[in-house]
């Protein structure tokens, strides 16, 4: 059995309340990281254990603690970025939605090592349900010494905050976050400054994701080096799945990272398989913005070697055959699929959800979107493969956040992986355009 | 007691080195060596807090970070907000990343513009139709339909054109920072954006009127100047008056004798720095109003003097410059002594006319 961080005791009855909670050994963490560390003792196991940033980046999340202003006078502030957006990724509310306390034993921990007294968990909008949960476990929290002014007589006030975003998936960029906390219109700022240094209010801010924020209850309680002993190699320890597409079992899995792609699959403890009769076509392995990879390469890296469930072996080869980890969005295609179709409809997600700030993104996305829907519909033309790649190109690294590249690289690699697909749909657009109509040519299916 | 002067930085930006001030941008320190290697700038607004960013029109391959990490920067960097730091080296028209983006850029602005330059007004003095002689192509790639909205109205002085808008807040950060109260803003999200008060509230304030300055197209046009004249026919000329509300500078566009239009003074990067008001702007149309102090210094490449683009004016020495930047000698290997030119005797060289006579 793999070891289990967060979902260990999902499974029990009435988890959500603060008692069972407790009875499973719930807010020990905290009351060791209060009672008898340091907040800057937190931060060096936190730093230890290696954990990378769970919203997609990966971005070591000791790092970026460490990288926080401290000035005098001036508070601080941490934020939990719970506006899971990405289409494929529903790790971060299944998580609140069962286990709230988890969460909430995160952020204290996290905030008392980063000298935040006021902290904020900022909440998709559309999640109200869950947002009502979480609003409840803080109220036993607070019932119970958690939260509050001097929590468990060691001093440290702590309050937290949810708040509900609009609903845009720009919202769940840092910075965009920050904006929108503060009221204001949900657009990214420019960088730098960072957050670190000038974040919510022009404070020093630090935004984690949901998953890495609860990772920190058991690293305290077990140690940064024994979570760096999980997992392989740079990416440690755990990461929750979240699976969907045409699998037999899709649900969201905590895996240890290393876990070979074919085993997470196939084996019947995590995915169970393709559905029955069908096989294995694409992958999107971190959630819509990653490159999607054909099922060949998805399963082994060019060298041959069996690709892993990590941060490393995901995005080996780079994008020429590789992809990344993201936020764990794992969505399966099966031979039935039309990758320009979904193309299509990953493009006009992000034509919807451009802020539209910058120019290459906002223009970009919605040109990409319209000439999808042609090359989709029948009217497309040859060159307009190439157009895409071009407009692609254009967007990818020149705009404000990373949303243009979460746009331009499910185009890119579906035409650098499928382009023989799109060029079906182009020459015979009689027959694309037909329900259920699906390229059956030479694919690498597994 | 010796007064401590700040540190200069030392830049490179296109093989050119500048010092300047810490704090500087880039695109500052390029201004600064001159209009050939300043970088163009579609919502960067000096005089404006916070502008910039947002048109990615000023991208620059930083080389070099600095003397201390001379490690090149990953990205392509928008040089409006990017400081320098000592021993820079930017690489602006020098780079093909750079001008490929750029042509990108230009492209993705003009996308949904309505490209009616012969019935726009600001024609002439527009910073995206400079922009896209410089970097954009005669053709489109394009075939969709462009993106329109519906008119609206800001009231008896400003006309709001929504689909010219390029979106570079300008006019947001102008009536946050010049006039006492902001009832416009950005809408909507994404690629339906757009500029307007919240149902169709008229802009009503003393100062009002300069979001037309700092509109780098013709989304924003002055109402008493609308359909006029063309601004290659007008003259303009620098005149004051004792204003109790504003500095009073201002320029006047005359056709004849008539003053068709009166603007804010704009600097060499068409930059107000000094905002007037509503009252000499759309008023004070009289020249007895006036003191006036002389012709407005319009440069030779401008199209309000020249009356067309000049190619050669504007950047005289891109091309030359990209040459060079692309230029890298031959390896030959051959056996020089077999080519027949070698075989000639010296006296057939002797017969051509020489480079003396």
């Amino acid at each position: 059995m793999a070891t289990k961080i967060l979902t260990e005791h999902i499974n029990v009855p009435g988890i959500e309340t603060f008692d069972v909670y407790r009875k499973q050994g719930g807010y020990t963490a905290v009351e060791k990281a209060l009672k008898t560390m340091t907040p800057e003792a937190v931060v060096e196991e936190v730093k230890k254990a290696g954990v990378r940033g769970r919203g997609g980046a990966g971005f070591p999340m000791g790092m970026k603690w460490s990288f926080l202003a401290k000035p005098e006078g001036v508070p601080r502030y941490l934020v939990c970025n719970a506006d899971e957006s990405e289409p494929g990724t529903f790790k971060d509310h299944y998580l609140m939605k069962n286990i709230p306390h988890l969460l909430i034993e995160g952020m204290i921990i996290s905030s008392f090592a980063l000298g935040a007294n006021k902290s904020f968990i900022y909440v998709r909008g559309e999640l109200m349900y869950v947002i009502h949960i979480l609003e409840k476990a803080i109220a036993e929290a607070k019932a119970k010494g958690f939260l509050g002014k001097n929590i468990l007589g060691s001093g440290y006030d702590l309050e937290l905050v949810v708040q509900p975003g609009g609903g845009a998936y720009i919202c769940g960029e840092e910075t965009a976050l920050l904006e929108s906390l503060e009221g204001k219109r949900g657009n990214p700022r420019n960088k730098p400054p960072f957050p670190a240094v000038k974040g919510l209010y022009q404070c020093p801010t630090v935004v984690n994701n949901v998953e890495s924020i609860a990772t920190t209850a058991w690293i305290v309680n077990n140690g940064g080096d024994a979570y760096a002993g999980i997992g392989i190699g740079r990416s440690t320890g755990t990461k929750l799945i979240s699976a969907s597409g045409h699998i037999n079992k899709p649900g969201v899995y905590e895996i240890e990272l290393g876990v070979p792609v074919e085993d997470f699959i196939y084996a019947d403890e995590w995915c169970g398989g393709i559905r029955p009769g069908h096989k294995f076509k694409a992958l999107v392995a971190g959630g819509s913005s990653v490159p999607i990879l054909p099922a060949n390469l998805a399963l082994t890296l060019a060298n041959g070697e069996k690709r892993l469930m990590s941060y490393e072996s995901l995005s080996d080869g780079g994008f020429a055959t590789g992809t990344m980890l993201g936020s764990g969005g794992f969505i399966v295609f099966d031979e039935t699929s039309c990758i320009v179709r979904n193309t299509w409809n990953f493009s006009r997600f992000y034509h919807h959800e451009s802020c539209g700030q910058c120019s290459p993104c906002r223009e970009g996305t919605g040109w990409m979107e319209k000439v999808l829907h042609r090359i989709e519909h029948g009217h497309g033309h040859q060159h307009d493969i190439d157009l895409l790649v071009d407009v692609a190109k254009k967007i990818e690294g020149n705009t404000i956040c990373p949303l243009g590249d979460a746009a331009a690289w499910p185009v890119a690699s579906a035409i650098r992986h499928f382009r023989d697909e799109f060029m079906w749909h182009i020459t015979n657009p009689q027959e694309a355009t037909q329900p259920g109509a699906v390229y059956r040519g030479d694919l690498a299916l597994v | 007691m010796e007064e401590t002067k700040p540190q200069l930085l030392r830049v490179t930006i296109d093989g050119i080195q500048v010092e300047v001030e810490p704090g500087t941008t880039i695109l500052q320190a390029a201004r600064k060596i001159g209009p050939e290697v300043a970088p163009p700038a579609m919502c960067y607004y000096q005089p404006l807090k916070g502008s910039g960013g947002k048109c990615r029109a000023c991208l620059v391959r930083v080389a070099a970070g600095s003397e201390k990490d001379p490690r090149p920067m990953p990205k392509l960097v928008a040089s409006c907000l990017t400081p320098v730091q000592d021993g820079m080296v930017v690489e602006n028209t020098t780079n093909p990343q750079v001008i490929d983006a750029r042509n990108g850029v230009v492209e993705f602005l003009l996308l949904n513009h309505p490209l009616d330059c012969p019935v726009c007004d600001q024609a002439g003095e527009c910073d995206l139709q400079n922009f896209a002689f410089d970097h954009g192509k005669a053709t489109t790639r394009y075939e969709e339909d462009r993106r329109t909205f519906e008119k609206n109205d800001l009231g008896p002085y400003i006309q709001l054109h929504m689909t010219r808008c390029i979106l570079c807040y300008r006019c947001v950060y102008t009536a946050d920072q010049i006039t006492n109260k902001r009832v416009h803003g950005v809408l909507n999200r994404g690629d339906a954006s757009e500029i307007s008060t919240y149902i169709e509230k008229a802009i009503d304030n003393d100062f009002s009127g300069n979001v037309i300055d700092v509109c780098p197209v013709g989304a924003l046009t002055d109402k008493t100047y609308r359909f006029k004249n063309r601004v290659w026919f007008t003259k303009p000329v620098d005149a004051h008056r004792d204003c109790p509300t504003c500095s009073g500078k201002v320029t006047l566009w005359y056709r004849g004798d008539e003053v068709i239009r009166v603007t804010a003074r704009k600097n060499e990067w068409s930059e107000v720095t000094e905002f007037i008001c509503n009252t000499c702007r759309f008023e004070t149309k009289k020249t007895s109003d006036w003191t006036i102090e002389g012709p407005t210094k319009v440069s030779r490449a401008s199209v309000i003097s020249a009356n067309k683009y000049r190619a050669d004016a504007i950047k005289p020495s891109f091309g030359q410059r990209l040459a060079a930047a692309e230029y890298k000698p031959i390896h030959d290997e051959r056996d020089t002594t077999q080519l027949s030119i070698q075989q000639l005797p010296p006296e057939r060289f002797a017969k051509l006319p020489s480079a003396e006579s």
